[in-house]
């Protein structure tokens, strides 16, 4: 069960992550894409599901992580991400249901490059009856 | 043609454990229902299960292969309303289609179709891409 406070909060993300030209390497390698000169348009998902994680499984927050599955997801590109970015990621709580037993909560990721917001993802994550 | 309305050309392309391997090495997402054959049926699956983000980013590809280049989307969302059912030893078909629904000067927005063993796996998936010519 979801904390009912946590609905709404934005949480910051502690440190800048920096992006390697093997991450994209290995990312685009899976899906057969031979220009990686930037990263395919899903990649950043890797930086947004590791932070829900951090976040929704705070013994504040509650959520358990073991019996999630992914309902939906959304990204919105202004500006494509590179090797060497630094991005900061910021992630805010944005709905928190219960269905037939299902627990299902949205949350937002917005990747920054310095001012820049460069990538706005949302994803509905369900955590099983 | 760039018209609403139009097809563009179907692809078909094929998963196996191997792939579901490697995307959870480049994704980090080490969940077992994607390796662990017991595992996934332990907690009611019928079998190891593609990340629906594989088959997301293997749309994507599909999509920016056709608009030009990876750099070329901006928009692109889907559900995922059942599971792509991936046996050890075989290869299963990812089946993917879409229809040019909307021209808005350089932006065009495409509505996906993707099935896997004839099964619709992606719902409302819909992607915003500026083409390259």
């Amino acid at each position: 069960m979801l904390a009912p406070d946590s609905v709404g909060r934005t949480f910051a993300g502690a440190d800048s992550i920096s992006i390697t030209q093997s991450e994209i390497d290995a990312f685009a390698a899976v899906i057969g894409e031979t220009d990686t000169s930037i990263a395919p348009p899903t990649f950043t998902i890797r930086i947004s599901l590791d932070q829900f994680q951090n976040i929704l499984t705070k013994p504040e927050i509650g959520l358990d992580w073991s019996r999630l599955v992914h309902g939906d997801q959304k990204f919105e590109i202004f500006s494509p991400i590179k090797a060497g970015d630094a991005l900061s990621c910021s992630a805010t709580i944005e709905s928190y249901r219960v269905a037939a037993g299902n627990e299902i909560v949205s949350v937002r990721s917005d990747l920054h490059r310095g001012a820049e917001l460069v990538v706005s993802s949302w994803s509905t994550l369900v955590v099983r009856a | 043609m760039i018209t609403v309305g139009t097809s563009l050309p179907e692809k078909v392309l094929y998963l196996d454990r191997a792939m579901l391997k490697a995307y959870a090495d480049a994704s980090g997402d080490q969940n077992p229902i994607h390796q662990n054959e017991e595992f996934a049926i332990s907690v009611g699956l019928p079998n190891v299960i593609a990340h629906g983000m594989l088959t997301m980013a293997l749309v994507g590809k599909y999509v920016t292969d056709w608009s030009g280049g990876t750099g070329t989307v901006k928009e692109f969302g889907a559900r995922f309303i059942k599971p792509v059912i991936v046996p050890a030893g075989e290869k299963v078909d990812l089946t993917i289609n879409a229809t040019i629904t909307e021209v808005n000067g350089d932006e065009i927005k495409l509505d996906l179709v993707a099935t896997s063993a004839g099964v619709k796996v992606l719902g409302m998936a819909k992607a915003v891409v500026i083409k390259n010519d």
